[in-house]
């Protein structure tokens, strides 16, 4: 059995599930039953997963599982794994924030395996290898979990499409029950907050001009404006450049910011962390500006320029003028 | 020092400023670790703890949380910080990890903490620009998220202080190992990426024909 922990808000779903369904569906090749489990207070979820080519739709409510904290979640899953049965060889998740702050821990409590981040599966199941990037993206690495089953899995987001995931014929839906110690919760969370009005939606931009580490200094930033003036783009910034509070936050692109698909993005000066690239690489036409050949944001650009930005994007401009 | 486990360190000098208290600092890994370790105290971390082997250099996540571990078990240290991954392997699991072998509670991606007696409350970021604060009792641990603070550096005195500053060394435990690299290889382009050389004249000029042209995204 494959095991699929869903993440789910507020009885809401995220992509990021189907995504972790279509990876089971391809690491099962339908050799093995792939159940999916939702945890907490869960709306319509179950019923929306169920149209997904699965086994069996696992629901797992408990009072303690309604504002996520990583002590009770990792008690619930741990229970849930170590009771099914048969024992499942593989539990797979979404590399969320929330999957990082717990799976580990679930992962270490149990003494088995974890690979996080992956990107693809290899081979078959059992002797399946994963790989993960390394060095920030710049090179990759296959792995293989060693020790006892089960093995957990997190994937990295948009590695997988979620249109990708097969249709089924209905899973049923089955509640299962969850013991948590609710006296061994030590984390006594808040509700969550946004810090300020969004007040840019990227989302909807067409062409977007974004900038990293490679604009060196907020005085340079004036570069990056006049090309998206001239392209008709919204200036947006990877992380380093709002945590210097050079471009309000509002304008981050990536994990911890917004997610976008623009026509056209042109990266400048941006290396290409993974956090930066799940925010956008899902772009029409991707433009790198690098003076690093080896930058990691060439791998997912269309079009690449290898050198200084503080000559190109002027040219461009000047190009863009000509017309 | 790996760029996220600087705005740790950071956050400990700040809460050392404000709290009082010692900031410890500890590492896992072959003999040239030292320099990161100097460059720590340097920067004005009290003493240090060095878990020394060789092996340590590829070791995985459950096997570097695992010499730490036992290495910090007889301190009692009321706060533990990391960064939340490190810049070459980035499993963003070792702090999580090195939480469970101490038994205490932890929070990640972290963008503030305020300590007041034995409770902290601490800010984490969430995805898409959302955050939360929670509150737990101490002692606990915390992934730091970069940029929660401005790093500051050593200074000449500082460095010379360093010197003198003790680094504990000890022996690391039986390794067990989680996860075995298969191969190690230059990432597989999901895309044909187009390079366009030239002057920046030239390369400009025919970046905005092929914009124009071929993707039309002009």
């Amino acid at each position: 059995v494959i095991l699929v922990i869903a993440e789910q808000r507020d009885g809401k779903l995220n992509r990021a599930k189907w995504e972790t369904i279509a990876a089971a569906q391809q690491l099962t090749s339908g050799g093995m039953p792939i159940k999916v489990v939702v945890l907490g207070p869960s709306g319509g979820v179950p019923q929306e997963l169920a149209s997904a080519d699965v086994a069996e739709i696992l629901t797992a409510d408990h009072p303690a599982l309604a504002a996520y904290t990583p002590d009770a979640y990792t008690m619930a899953v741990q229970g849930i794994v170590a009771s099914a049965s048969p024992q499942p060889e593989y539990v797979l998740l979404p590399h969320t924030y929330q999957t990082r702050d717990f799976a580990p821990r679930l992962a270490a409590r149990m003494r088995r395996a974890i690979i996080t981040d992956a990107t693809a599966v290899n081979g078959m199941i059992g002797s399946a290898t994963f790989t993960r990037p390394m060095f920030q993206g710049k090179l990759a690495a296959e792995v293989k979990p060693t020790g006892e089953a089960p093995w957990f899995v997190t994937f990295q987001i948009g590695a997988f499409r979620a249109d990708a995931v097969k249709k089924g014929s209905g899973a049923p839906v089955t509640a299962v029950p969850v013991s948590i110690d609710e006296s061994r919760i030590r984390q006594k969370p808040e509700a969550p907050f946004q810090e300020a009005k969004q007040a840019v939606d990227l989302s909807q931009a067409e062409r977007i001009v974004a900038v990293g580490r490679g604009i060196k200094s907020q005085e340079n930033l004036p570069v990056a404006e006049k090309l998206a003036k001239a392209m008709g783009a919204e200036l947006a910034a990877s992380r380093p450049i709002c945590d210097s509070g050079w471009l309000p936050m509002e304008r981050q692109i990536g994990s911890s910011g917004q997610t976008v698909a623009p026509k056209l993005y042109v990266a400048l000066g941006i290396s290409g962390a993974i956090q930066h690239l799940v925010g956008m690489k899902g772009a029409r036409t991707i433009v790198a500006i690098n003076k690093d050949a080896d930058a990691p944001i060439f791998e997912v650009a269309d079009y690449g320029i290898v050198g200084d930005i503080f000559e190109i994007a002027p040219a461009i401009v000047t190009e863009l003028e000509k017309a | 020092m790996n760029e996220p486990d600087a705005y740790a360190l950071e956050e400990a000098l700040r809460l050392r400023e404000k709290h009082g208290g010692e900031v410890v600092v500890c590492s896992a890994g072959p003999a040239r670790v030292q320099q990161v370790i100097r460059e720590a105290l340097a920067r004005g971390a009290d003493r240090a703890i060095h878990v020394e082997d060789d092996g340590l250099a590829a070791a995985d996540a459950f096997a570097i949380a695992e010499a730490l571990a036992a290495a910090m078990a007889g301190e009692s240290f009321d706060l533990v910080l990391t960064g939340l991954q490190s810049d070459d392997q980035g499993h963003a699991q070792t702090g999580v990890v090195l939480a469970e072998r101490l038994d205490i509670p932890h929070s990640t991606i972290i963008m503030d903490v305020q300590i007041a007696d034995r409770t902290m409350r601490v800010k984490r970021e969430l995805e898409g620009g959302w955050f939360q604060w929670i509150e737990m009792p101490l002692p606990a641990l915390l992934t730091i998220q970069s940029g929660i603070n401005q790093l500051r550096y050593a200074t000449l005195k500082g460095i010379m202080a360093a010197k003198k500053k003790e680094i504990k060394k000890v022996p690391s435990p039986q390794a067990t190992r989680a996860l075995e690299i298969v191969t190690l290889a230059l990432p597989t382009k999901s895309k044909q990426t187009q390079m366009i050389a030239g002057s920046a004249a030239e390369a400009a000029r025919e970046l905005v024909r092929r914009l124009r042209e071929e993707a039309r995204a002009l």
